[in-house]
Formats: structure tokens, C-alpha cells, sequence
């Protein structure tokens, strides 16, 4: 087995960058650049030389095989984060005998080989890395403990009971054991299919987690949108104005909102447009805030707007700081009000994602459909009459969606899936 | 007298294993003995006399398929044909017949008499003669040595066979055979892994002392499904079943005396099967139920033995008595022979390889119920397996596999030889994952293609094969020529789509609720096509979709049957393995992925584990 290295942190200049090193000659590769290394996992400061001549200063880091992430013998050397700095080091270690650059995933694929990590680990293990927000990062650390696996399991069981109702009718007809079993199957696949179904209508909360919310500002020309934008992501990202029509594309921030990614959206002011691409703007601007998971209505006193607030939509008056009087109201200029409006987003969302499922992959919403779909058709079946084998076929087959969701079959498929979704180093 | 000389194939018994892995080594050319205590005991019924079942009859139909005896002994020998599961869907419908005990054992005996290359010895066999590690023959009771090439063991519950009558123990095999002690003995000495389990019989009951004016008749199918590929209808006169219950009273002294059944009162120390439960059983799990049924089945055409199905058991013989006659229509019932329960030793079937090859003895087979399965079909479907391969090598030959996707006898082996048992091993249909595809109408269309190729298939069948698939091409054919527009459809009562395409009338098949008379009134020559290929042609297109899905699962399933595991891969030094794992992985040395993902207690971890083990020596080895 090849001693492999690679840079584990991000690239791109940083104050520090890691450089992991994993192999039965890592320690000797260590050596050869680094002199004598301190004792497993103590850290020490060390000169970092190829042949003579100083590459760069490292804290070194040495982990013992079966105590490291990869489970291999493991040297992980903390050099200064410069471009050039880091890929003089990576040069010095290429030039080490036996040791090569890792390929994408390959850390993780060693840890999955030496028994660290099992598959739906490394799964969450790649959401962990990805994760930028807080309820990011707990989603994945759910499903990377199994969580979902663990809800699987207990479908799968039930589907079990299930099949043994109806191996039953069909293996001992001619003895007297077999009754009327078909109220019980029925009841159980009633159970996890509403199992499913929950699990399956919280995934889209769960994507929202993982892929961010959208957040629409919406309202008539010159109320003060790009004003509020720029105000809550905190820099000019939107031109302001005071000429009415000046935001025609839509314009996106990215930020977060008690601990989820969100992404605002200005939109052009609505109102009856003479100008060809000013119209264009403001219908493309109603059409994504149609799809958009939240509304705000900033209002300027009474006017109608092409578009009503949906079913928790947020509706406040803007330029309080114009008009005092108005409750509620915010202003991006001044600032009044904006910690108000936050807390009311983050009341929303949050109370929206409280819904939310562990099946934060497509793989996992395909399986989960398939698994529902056949216990629905199994259950026709039943209901209907029809041959009690079909129905136990569609158990099978439900519960193999399941096995596979979770790993049990086609692992072939799932290493090349769940690897290739891997960047170098990680 | 016979002169000693030198088999291929040396089979020991003649039960159901025995006989029929007599004949598939004979079959295969194989010069072959076939030792049994006595002659005429050769096919002989030692429990209820049937054949079939559910999963069992699939069994029956996949020995057929590949030109045994089973079926067609059963076929002569049949008194009543049921065909169970009627009204489910052809997939789980087992064929089942009631047998006249004598004529199935005269049709065994006369089928194996017309067999070449086959020489029946009677005698004792005492011991097996081994030639560094390898089977090299046997010794029979009086000193006279066999040689040959392989042996099959099929020694039923004589090893170590102990039988309970309430208190009461005998040592023996079935009621009054002797136990081959010796030959016990020595098997034992060669270090491999045995178990108990024990099986019951009920009592046998005086035909003429039945009030049957008080007793439900059950009487076979009026068009009977027949077991062969090669038979037409039955051959001897057909007889009704009775059908009686067990009621509050026979509960009751069952219940008083439960602590005198040997079962209860803590005689027996082997593992029974959960299923065919004896009326002890019944009565302490069941108590809720305060009848059980009892099938009556006639031993014979001219025998008054009555079989009672249902209620085995291991009390003494006065409480027998007394249980049985609280029963409607056996209040005067006189017991011809006690109901028993015998206690055997198995040796454990992970220790066999996928041709029931010894793993410690090489040419040394192990086939039927000392591997710890019960049942004529199963013992039967394990006899030609092993009579196959010992044939095969014997001479050198290519071992012949059976799979779970291609065969209930793929099934069985497959569950034995990767999961071992842990009660009498019976097949059920549940048991086969690719049910659906193995179908009991379909077994030749599966098997006898791979019976013509290793040359156990005689000249008749083949005949017989490549008529029905003529006739199945045709008749498909005629089905598929036409194809009718929605609206022809709906004149003939057929509620389509009108909006939908054209369809053929294969098509139709697979639609709920289309029947032959409206098929025949689209194309007149579909009622010309012969009925039992009709209804296959139908029974494929009731499937087809679900067939098309199970193709991603038989072909997931042959990748990790693919997927070959280095026979020197070292478990115990894989980080991450549980030592329990890695124990049982090293005990029964998986050759591929699917089946290590057999063994108990594995987990998909521990699989993703082994695999990428696998990729990385592979790719170890591509990079050097």
C-alpha cells in the first residue's frame, strides 16, 4: 500500500495549511524532512528541509496506526498557509521515495477500508466538511450517528412483520395455522407508509438546510427594498436610488439567519411599467418570489400590490424613519427595526425547518419514494383482492429500497457514489 | 453374490436421498452401488404417505426437471392429487399427492432397477474406508471391502437415533431398524460438527375401526396436477381424504398428562421444527384454539392404515389412546402403531460445500436428513445434487451448481451450506427470494436446458422439452402477431384507455381480469392452443413486470456472486471486523461477497468493509 500525502485543508492563501501524510512510510517521510519527530500526538515546531535547504517551519503532528483518521500511521505538518510555501512542501514530499499525491477521496476511502468509518459516516462526514451553518452542521452530525439508518431499520422491521404475515397465508394454507391476516398487514403498512410519508414531506425542509433558504423582498418601486437589502447583508450590494425602477434583475445575498443559510432577493419594484425591460425585470421578479420559501412585503403605506402575501409572510412598513408613527416599520437607512425583522425571519424558518426530516439526499428521497410507492402498491393489492404473492413481492422490493438507502445492498455502487463525491485531501 | 469391484459413485441408503442420488450418478454414466440395509426397504415412506406441498412440490417438479424419480414415482403411485394455493397465484401453488405407501416404493425400486449402470447391494455398511484424507470406499458387515472413487452418505436419522414413547427410549432409526452404530461411531471420530434435532409421527390408526359416516370427506381436484413433466393423468384408482378435529376433550388430556410426553417432561434434548407442531405443541402454544383439524390420509389402496395428520406426538401409549379416541368419528379407533418421537444427530451443513462435498473428506457426499433438513423432497433434492457431483467427480468433471435465482434446489443448498439450520429444515416458498420466477409449471423450462447439458437427461424427456417450448414459442407467436385498437378491445368487453396505443394480446394477459373467452374472440386460433401451455403463457404475463424488476436484483445478486473473496484473506487483522465476525468469516471461508452476506450477524458495514479490502488489493496488484 502507497504512502499517500495531500493538502487537507482548503486551498487558496490561509494563515495555516495541513498537509497529511498516511502510510506505513509516512513517519520516515516525516523524518527525512522534519529530522526527529515528537512523540504521537504532541505537537512540536520543526524546520522543514529537502536536502539542506529550508522549505518552510511546520507544527508536526504524528498519530500512531490504528489512532489516526485514516487508521494508518499518519504525519500531519502545519506549514504556513502561502500558496507557494505549501506546494514547496508538496514537492518535497513527491520527492520522498514512495510516496505520491492521494487521489480525490482517498483519505476517507482508507478510513472506510481500515474500519474508522462506516459508509453513512463518510456520507455525513462529506455534509460536515460542506456544512457552512449551524443547523448544517447538526443535520449532518444526525445522519453521520446513523439516525436515519436507525429509522430505516425500524420500517424495515415492520416490513418484515409484514411479509411473515403473509408468508404465513401462503406457506401454511394447508395446515390450520394461517387466519385472516390481511387487517393486521394492512395495518402495519398503513404504519409505514405515514412513517415514510412524514419523513419524505420533512426532505424538503432537510434540502432547505443543506441548500439555504430564499428570502424574496418584494414591493413597490422606491419603498426602500435594495435599501433593506444592503442594510441586512451589511454592504452595498444592490445599487440604490431614489429614481423609482432602479433594481430591474434580481438581485441575490447570501447570509445567515440564526444559524441558516439564507439567500436574500431584490426584486423590482411592482407597478405598471411602460418600459420593455423594466416589465420584463418585474415579472421575472414576481415569478421568483413566487417560488422563493419566505416573503417580505415592504410597504409604503396602504398600496395594492400584483401580489398577495402567502400564508406566514412577513409585511412591514418601510422608511420608519420618515414616519415614526408607523408600528413596526423598519428603515435600511437608519437601521430601525432590522433586528425586529431578523428575529421574525428566523421565527419563520426556524419554525419551518423544526419539520424537517434527515433525508437530505436525492439517493435517500428516491429510496424512500420507491419504499412507499411498493408498501402502496402492496396494500392495493391486499385491499383489493388480488395475488397475495404480488403483494409480498412489492414488500420485497420495498424493503430492499430500504437496504440500499442504508447501504446493505449494492455497496459496490455506493463506495463509487458516495467517493466520487469526495474532493482531494478530505 | 456379487464380485467386488470398483464403483464411481457409492451410495449409502436407500431413502429418499439415497435412491435419488443413486440414480442421478447413474444417470450421469456413472458406474454406482446403492447399499441398504434390505432390499425391499429401498423407498420406503418412513413418515406420512405424501409428496409435495408447498415449496416442497416446486422441488419435486426441479428433480423432475432434470429426469429424477421422485416425481414420476409419485405420479404411479398417486391415490388423491390437490394442487394447494388454487386460489392464489400460480407462483406459490405446490402440487401435492396422497401416495399409496407400497406402489411408490414398487415404482422406486423398479426405476432404479432399470438403471444400467446401477448395482443395489444389501447390506450393513460398518465402516468407510479413507485413503489419506480422501474417501476411498466402504466395509460392510461381514467384512466385505468396496472401493470407489465417491461416497454418498445418506443416513437419514440412523445416526445416534434415539425414539420416545412417553418415558420410553429405544434406540434406532425409524420403528424396527436397526441403528448403524459403527459407522455412527466412526463419522463421529472425523471431527465434524453435529447437532440434534428431533421429528415426530403421529399414531397409525386401524382404517376399519373408523366411524367415517361421522367424518368430512376431502376429496382431490377434479383435473389432478401431476408431479413429471412426462406424466399425463393418474394412473391408479383416486380416493377421498377424511377431515376430522380435535375438540375441548382432547385438549383436556393432552393438558392432564403433558407432563408424561416426553417432549414436556424434559426426555429430549434436540430442537424441533416450529412448523408441524405435535398436538402437545398445539395445545400449550395454541391454547386459545380450541380445534385443530386432522386430515385422515389412506396409506394405500389395499391397506386400512390411516395417517392422521396433525397430531404427533411423544405421549405414552395409553394417553395416545385415550386423546385419540375423544375424537369425532375415532371414539373406537384401534392404534396399529404409536405415535413416537426420535431424536437424531445432523452434521452441520456449513461444513459441505455448494456440491454437499465434505469439507474434511474428499469424495465424501452428505445428502438428506443427516444434514439436518426433514421432508421426502428436500432429502430427495439434496440425493440428486450430491449423486450429480459425486458422478461428476468421479471422473474428473466440473462441479454442478445450483443458484438461488435459477432453483429451489439452488435455494436449498444455498440456505444449508451458508446459514446451517437450526430446526428440521423444511422449504417454503418464502424461502426463495425470486419466487416469482420459480414457478413449480416453468422447472423444466429452467432446468432440464442444464440437464441436457451434462448429459442426465434421457432421450425421452428431451423429446418431450423441445415439443412444449415448440408449442410455447407458437402460441406466444400467435398472441403477439396481432394487435388491437382500443376500441376493438372495448367491443369485446375489455375497458382500456382509448387514448392508449394498440396492443397485442400478450399484452392483454398481463391486465387484471382479461379472460380466454374474450381472448378468443379477438383471435379464434388462441382457443386451438393447448390448455397447460396456454395457461404458462398466462402465468408469465402475470408476472412479466415484476420479473423485469427482479432482473436488477438477480443481476445485483450474481455481481457479489461475482465479486470472489481471496481464499487467504485475513480476517482476524481487519481493523473494524468484530472478532465474532471475523471468527465465523474465518470458520466458513465465504469464496464470494454474496456469500459472506449470508452468514448470521452480518452487517452492511462489515461488508462495505470486506469489499474495499478486496478493490484494494486489487488495485494493489494492478499497480505493480
Amino acid at each position: 500500500m502507497d504512502t499517500i500525502f495531500a493538502l487537507a485543508s482548503a486551498r487558496g492563501k490561509a494563515g495555516v495549511a495541513v498537509i497529511r501524510v498516511s502510510g506505513n512510510l509516512a513517519i520516515a517521510a516525516g523524518q527525512a524532512l522534519c529530522g526527529d519527530l515528537p512523540l504521537p500526538r504532541r505537537a512540536a515546531l520543526r524546520e522543514v528541509r529537502l536536502e539542506g535547504r529550508l522549505v518552510d517551519q511546520a507544527l508536526v503532528l504524528v498519530f500512531e496506526p490504528g489512532a489516526s483518521f485514516t487508521g494508518e500511521a499518519t504525519v500531519e505538518l502545519q506549514v504556513h498557509g502561502g500558496t507557494a510555501s505549501v506546494r514547496a512542501v508538496l514537492q518535497a514530499l513527491a520527492a520522498q521515495p514512495g510516496l505520491r499525491l492521494a487521489e480525490p477521496g482517498e483519505f476517507s476511502r482508507r478510513a472506510l477500508e481500515n474500519g474508522r468509518m462506516d459508509l453513512t459516516q463518510i456520507e455525513g462526514l462529506a455534509d460536515l466538511i460542506d456544512a457552512e451553518t449551524e443547523a448544517q452542521r447538526r443535520q449532518a452530525v444526525a445522519v453521520m450517528s446513523g439516525h436515519l439508518g436507525q429509522r430505516a431499520e425500524r420500517w424495515r422491521a415492520d416490513l418484515v412483520r409484514a411479509s411473515a404475515l403473509l408468508a404465513a397465508v401462503i406457506d401454511f394454507s394447508d395446515e390450520d395455522v394461517p387466519e385472516e391476516v390481511s387487517e393486521e398487514v394492512v395495518a402495519l403498512l398503513d404504519l409505514i407508509e405515514g412513517g415514510i410519508s412524514r419523513e419524505l414531506e420533512g426532505a424538503g425542509a432537510a434540502e432547505r438546510i443543506r441548500e439555504g433558504f430564499e428570502v424574496a423582498i418584494v414591493g413597490a418601486p422606491n419603498v426602500g427594498k435594495s435599501t433593506l437589502l444592503n442594510a441586512l447583508a451589511g454592504r452595498e450590494a444592490a445599487i440604490t436610488s431614489d429614481v423609482a425602477g432602479t433594481t430591474r434583475d434580481v438581485i441575490e445575498v447570501r447570509m445567515e439567519i440564526d444559524g441558516l443559510a439564507v439567500t436574500l432577493l431584490d426584486t423590482a419594484g411592482l407597478r405598471d411599467a411602460d418600459d420593455r425591460v423594466e416589465r420584463i425585470g418585474i415579472e421575472r421578479g414576481i415569478d421568483r418570489a413566487r417560488l422563493a420559501d419566505l416573503r417580505i412585503f415592504l410597504k409604503d403605506g396602504a398600496e395594492v400590490l400584483p401580489l398577495d402575501p402567502a400564508l406566514e409572510d412577513i409585511v412591514v412598513q418601510a422608511k420608519a424613519d420618515l414616519h415614526p408613527e408607523r408600528e413596526g416599520s423598519v428603515s435600511g437607512k437608519t437601521g430601525a427595526g432590522l433586528d425586529g425583522l431578523l428575529l421574525r425571519i428566523g421565527a419563520v424558518l426556524a419554525g419551518r425547518v423544526s419539520g424537517s426530516s434527515l433525508v437530505i439526499r436525492e439517493r435517500h428521497r428516491q429510496a424512500l419514494s420507491e419504499a412507499a410507492g411498493s408498501v402502496g402498491s402492496a396494500r392495493a393489492v391486499i385491499v383489493g383482492g388480488g395475488p397475495v404473492e404480488l403483494a409480498a413481492a412489492e414488500l420485497q422490493a420495498s424493503a430492499r429500497a430500504l437496504e440500499i438507502m442504508i447501504g446493505k445492498v449494492g455497496v459496490e455502487d455506493l463506495l463509487d457514489e458516495v467517493f466520487s463525491r469526495f474532493c482531494i485531501g478530505k | 453374490m456379487f464380485h467386488v469391484k470398483h464403483f464411481d459413485v457409492i451410495v449409502i441408503g436407500g431413502g429418499h436421498a439415497g435412491t435419488e442420488a443413486a440414480a442421478a450418478a447413474a444417470r450421469m454414466g456413472a458406474s454406482t452401488a446403492l447399499i441398504s440395509l434390505r432390499r425391499d426397504g429401498i423407498g420406503v415412506m418412513s413418515c406420512n404417505p405424501a409428496i409435495g406441498g408447498l415449496g416442497k412440490g416446486h422441488l419435486v417438479r426441479e428433480i423432475d426437471a432434470l429426469d429424477g424419480i421422485m416425481g414420476r414415482a409419485a405420479d404411479r403411485a398417486g391415490i388423491q392429487f390437490r394442487l394447494l394455493n388454487r386460489r392464489k397465484g400460480p407462483a406459490v401453488q405446490g402440487p401435492r399427492a396422497q401416495t399409496d405407501r407400497k406402489l411408490y416404493r414398487q415404482a422406486i425400486q423398479e426405476f432404479l432397477a432399470q438403471e444400467q449402470s446401477l448395482t443395489v447391494i444389501e447390506g450393513e455398511v460398518v465402516g468407510l474406508k479413507l485413503d489419506a484424507g480422501r474417501f476411498a470406499g466402504v466395509e460392510l458387515a461381514g467384512g466385505i471391502a468396496i472401493s470407489g472413487a465417491t461416497g454418498i452418505l445418506t443416513a437419514g436419522t440412523f445416526l445416534n437415533g434415539l425414539i420416545h414413547i412417553g418415558n420410553e427410549k429405544t434406540s434406532g432409526g425409524r420403528m424396527g431398524d436397526a441403528p448403524s452404530i459403527r459407522l455412527a461411531h466412526q463419522i463421529s471420530g472425523l471431527g465434524l460438527n453435529t447437532g440434534r434435532l428431533k421429528t415426530g409421527t403421529p399414531p397409525r390408526l386401524d382404517g376399519k375401526t373408523i366411524d367415517w359416516s361421522r367424518i368430512e370427506e376431502q376429496p382431490g381436484d377434479d383435473e389432478p396436477s401431476l408431479f413429471s413433466f412426462l406424466s399425463g393423468t393418474p394412473v391408479v384408482r383416486q380416493v377421498p381424504c377424511g377431515v376430522t378435529h380435535t375438540n375441548e376433550k382432547t385438549h383436556e388430556i393432552v393438558r392432564k398428562n403433558i407432563h408424561l410426553s416426553a417432549m414436556y417432561g424434559g426426555h429430549i434434548e434436540g430442537v424441533g421444527p416450529r412448523y408441524c407442531p405435535s398436538i402437545e405443541d398445539k395445545v400449550v402454544r395454541f391454547a386459545d384454539k380450541s380445534s385443530h383439524q386432522i386430515f385422515l390420509e389412506p396409506e394405500g389402496l389395499d391397506d386400512d392404515t390411516i395417517y392422521p395428520n396433525g397430531i404427533s406426538s411423544s405421549l405414552p401409549f395409553e394417553v395416545q389412546e385415550a386423546y385419540v379416541r375423544s375424537i369425532v368419528g375415532l371414539e373406537d379407533v384401534r392404534i396399529l402403531q404409536p405415535a413416537y418421537a426420535i431424536e437424531y444427530d445432523f452434521f452441520d451443513p456449513r461444513d459441505l460445500t455448494q456440491t454437499l462435498m465434505t469439507r474434511g473428506v474428499e469424495g465424501l457426499f452428505f445428502a438428506g436428513q443427516i444434514n439436518g433438513t426433514t421432508g421426502y423432497e428436500e432429502a430427495a433434492a439434496q440425493g440428486l445434487v450430491a449423486g450429480l457431483n459425486a458422478a461428476s467427480h468421479a471422473r474428473g468433471g466440473d462441479k454442478i451448481l445450483f443458484g438461488r435465482a435459477d432453483s429451489y434446489i439452488g435455494v436449498l443448498i444455498d440456505d444449508l451450506i451458508h446459514r446451517g439450520v437450526t430446526e428440521p429444515y423444511r422449504m417454503f416458498t418464502s424461502r426463495a427470494e425470486f419466487r416469482l420466477a420459480l414457478r413449480a409449471d416453468n422447472a423444466d423450462q429452467r432446468l432440464t436446458p442444464l440437464g441436457m447439458s451434462l448429459g442426465c437427461v434421457r432421450a425421452e424427456r428431451a423429446q418431450v422439452f423441445a415439443q412444449k417450448l415448440e408449442a410455447l414459442e407458437s402460441g406466444r407467436d400467435l398472441l403477439a402477431a396481432k394487435s388491437f385498437a382500443p376500441r376493438e378491445l372495448r367491443d369485446v368487453g375489455i375497458n382500456v384507455n382509448v387514448d392508449g396505443g394498440r396492443r397485442n394480446l400478450l399484452r392483454l394477459l398481463s391486465m387484471p381480469g382479461v379472460t380466454r373467452e374474450q381472448i378468443d374472440r379477438l383471435e379464434p386460433a388462441a382457443a386451438a392452443i393447448d390448455s397447460a401451455i396456454r395457461t404458462q403463457i398466462e402465468n408469465d404475463a402475470l408476472y412479466q413486470q415484476y420479473l423485469d424488476r427482479q432482473e436488477n436484483d438477480i443481476a445485483a445478486l450474481r455481481r457479489e456472486e461475482e465479486t470472489l473473496i481471496p481464499p487467504d484473506l485475513e480476517y482476524r487483522g481487519l481493523p473494524g471486523l468484530s472478532g465474532e465476525l471475523a471468527g465465523k468469516l474465518f470458520a466458513r471461508r465465504p469464496e464470494t461477497l454474496a456469500q459472506a452476506g449470508r452468514i448470521e450477524g452480518m452487517t452492511p458495514a462489515a461488508l462495505a468493509l470486506i469489499l474495499a479490502h478486496i478493490r484494494k488489493a486489487k488495485r494493489a496488484a494492478v499497480g505493480r
